[in-house]
């Protein structure tokens, strides 16, 4: 019987924003000085009652964390998700003790570690070597215990070779990788990570998860809040789904994840409005994109699931024929495929209209991809003109296969992009 | 066994100094790392903890000594008199400076990671009272060249030192918590610091102040250490104003109190303000 070794209640908290009001082209001498005069008040005010001075003109509240209850118990990997601004790095940060509640009770029962940065207290002009004593002092471990596991730490980072030079010489990947070794290697009871797998390459990702799972593994509660839907669900064995600092759904991660995706398609969809974005390759612009938007607000689709999306165009000139084409490019950048519509019958000069356009599935794996798209006329088998490019838009995700069994496929980075097809095997029988 | 930790608003750390112990490896490495910075980059970087000291008592003995021609204390050269003022209000100006700006220079650790925030400000009077011991050699070398020999007084040196220590790190951590807030501190301190040298009896003896002004100039913490010093060094020569030394003694201890007081009332709001 494991016994709860977090236990969090009503955790709220709040912070203050300020906010300039809106400043008059030809605001008048008298109104300037009685804004200054109001603002200066207000903030003498809130020094002597102790408060905390916000620089602006009003004042609003906003609360971060509303309510927040759960528990975890000892041994379990909890994943937790949300989107940007849902709360989860401030949850974090007050289990760490940095910040203070402002209302509501947390209990823990063992020794904590938190991973919210890698690299914290990183120092520019020492040498690795050093940096390794302060970053492993800094996470709370003794100087013997790093001693200890000197050795391991510098053959996890591979900078044997540069451990006595000032860490402001070393690249980033070196950087990064030295940093998340310190880390590896603490040996807490309770473990909290903050998305410190959004850094390095495929390979260094593919080692933090090794080494999260090993910790997992080992017995020891995990507290991971990630993006990385599928390093949440291969890691963690429960999620808890924040939104706008409440707790929206607690459950199993393929569930929440669910949850997560489906959250989004109730309200309005995202728009990429590129009506005035500065374009990177010029079109002849006769027709030109203003906006695009996919057909839900959270863009996520599942494994095999085909990428709908609505383009908006309008035509300065009257034009024949228009196709659309979009190229897909993975998160580094690099360009995955690229694929043109038929063409369709063309605009009138001043006509505006949307076109709604499907990408079949083509077995992209789990992971982050953005588009560029096109409008234009012709394709690379006919002559290809392009009315329109709109580069750097539609970013979109895509989440890990399910199996029936209900658990997810795993996907290594490493295996690039695009998840093939079944290949055929014939066993050849062997002459007799 | 497992000690449960938990989290409230305004919930004093039970465990406070318990803790401080505990983290007391970070405090070492901290300091550690200041130091070894300092002296990383600059060649010059030793020599400056002493030429600076050096420096002004010359500049002082010229002004105070020969210009305005004030009196030294009993029958010792007036360079001496000054350098051995300089030493303690170096380590509490170098001291209060540093440790102003340390919470606000450590913002990526504050806002990232657990540890008593006392270590913070607290580490940087310790780069402060190495610079102070570099200088006490100096000192020493400079009583030999003025063939002074000390007398039994300078068995009580520890004492004022721990004084000086205490005196530093009450105003500094007071300053470095409300330095976080109103960022104006970092303006106001130097002025502060430039205002004390002058008000404190670093190029003159206290002897030449008024007996009826005594009492009120004995409230700068300083007063009480740097005379303290001196009767260390120079025995009888500097003679020791009970009083005033009492007085001082009460303005450290309080501000001593106060200091951590508000720091630890403060603590809990860094990293929301840094």
């Amino acid at each position: 019987m494991s016994d709860t070794i977090i236990k969090v209640d009503d955790l709220s908290k709040r912070y203050f924003v300020g906010h300039q009001s809106k400043r008059d082209p030809y605001s008048a001498l008298r109104d300037v000085i009685a804004r200054e005069a109001a603002n200066f008040f207000r903030k003498t005010i809130d020094i002597v009652r102790g408060r905390q001075v916000v620089q602006g003109d009003e004042i609003e509240e906003f609360w971060a964390l509303k309510d927040v209850s759960f528990e975890v118990k000892q041994g379990e990997v909890v994943g937790i998700i949300g989107r940007n601004g849902a709360g989860k790095s401030t949850l974090l940060k007050i289990l760490s003790r940095i910040t203070e509640p402002t209302t509501g009770r947390v209990e823990l029962k063992g020794r904590v570690a938190s991973l919210l940065e890698v690299g914290t207290g990183f120092h520019p002009e020492l040498t690795g070597r050093e940096n390794i004593y302060l970053n492993g002092a800094i996470l709370g471990m003794k100087q013997s215990e790093i001693r200890k596991k000197f050795d391991e730490i510098i053959t996890f980072a591979e900078v044997e070779r540069f451990l006595d030079t000032p860490v402001k010489r070393y690249s980033s990947g070196m950087y990064v990788r030295l940093a998340f070794a310190v880390a590896a290697h603490l040996e807490p009871e309770i473990l909290l990570v903050d998305e410190v797998l959004a850094v390095g390459d495929a390979s260094f990702q593919e080692k933090c998860l090794g080494k999260i799972k090993h910790v997992a593994a080992g017995g020891r509660t995990v507290l991971f809040v990630s993006h990385n839907m599928s390093a949440v669900l291969q890691l963690t064995q429960r999620a808890i789904l924040l939104s706008q600092g409440r707790v929206e759904f607690v459950g199993a991660p393929s569930e929440v994840v669910e949850q997560y995706i489906q959250g989004g398609r109730i309200r309005d969809a995202t728009t990429f409005d590129v009506r005035t974005a500065k374009r990177d390759y010029e079109g002849t612009d006769a027709v030109r994109i203003l906006s695009l938007r996919f057909d839900r607000a959270i863009p996520r689709f599942g494994f095999l699931e085909p990428i709908h999306y609505i383009i908006r165009i309008r035509a300065s000139r009257t034009v024949d024929r228009i196709r659309a084409g979009m190229t897909v490019f993975a998160r580094d950048g690099s360009p995955l495929g690229n694929g043109f519509s038929r063409e369709i019958h063309g605009m009138v000069a001043g006509e505006e209209r949307e076109l709604a356009l499907t990408l079949a599935s083509i077995g992209l794996a789990p992971g982050s991809y953005f588009c560029g798209v096109s409008v234009g006329a012709g394709s690379h088998r006919t002559s290809n003109v392009d009315y329109d490019v709109v580069l750097n838009t539609l970013f979109f995700e895509v989440l890990p296969e399910m199996t029936t069994s209900g658990t997810m496929a795993e996907w290594h980075q490493t295996w690039g992009s695009i998840s093939f097809p079944e290949l055929a095997i014939e066993p050849i029988p062997t002459r007799s | 066994m497992t000690e449960s930790t938990i989290i409230e608003p305004g919930r004093q750390e039970r465990y406070y100094w318990a803790e401080l112990r505990r983290y007391h490896e970070l405090f070492l490495v901290l300091a550690r790392r200041d130091l070894s910075v300092r002296y990383k980059q600059t060649v010059i970087g030793t020599m400056w903890a002493w030429i600076r000291p050096l420096l002004t008592m010359v500049v002082f003995t010229i002004i105070f000594g020969r210009v305005a021609g004030l009196p030294s204390d009993g029958s010792v050269p007036y360079a001496l008199m000054v350098f051995a003022g300089m030493l303690p209000w170096t380590f509490f100006s170098s001291g209060l400076a540093e440790a102003s700006g340390s919470l606000v220079n450590n913002a990526n650790l504050i806002s990232k990671v657990y540890f008593p925030r006392l270590i913070v400000p607290l580490a940087t009077i310790v780069v402060a009272f190495v610079d102070f011991l570099i200088s006490f050699f100096i000192l020493l070398g400079l009583l030999v060249w003025y063939q002074f020999l000390p007398g039994w007084q300078i068995l009580f040196l520890p004492l004022f030192l721990i004084l000086a220590v205490f005196a530093s790190i009450g105003p500094s951590l007071w300053v470095t918590a409300l330095n976080l807030r109103y960022r104006d501190f970092r303006y106001i301190i130097p002025f502060i610091v430039q205002f004390g040298l002058y008000v404190s009896p670093v190029g003159f003896s206290s002897n030449v102040i008024d007996e009826k002004w005594r009492l009120i100039y004995s409230l700068n913490p300083m007063v009480g250490v740097i005379d303290g010093f001196r009767w260390c060094i120079f025995g009888d020569n500097s003679k020791l104003h009970m009083p005033g030394l009492l007085a001082s003694i009460g303005v450290v201890l309080f501000f001593l109190w106060f200091g951590i007081r508000q720091f630890r009332s403060m603590e809990k709001g860094f990293a929301d303000l840094i």
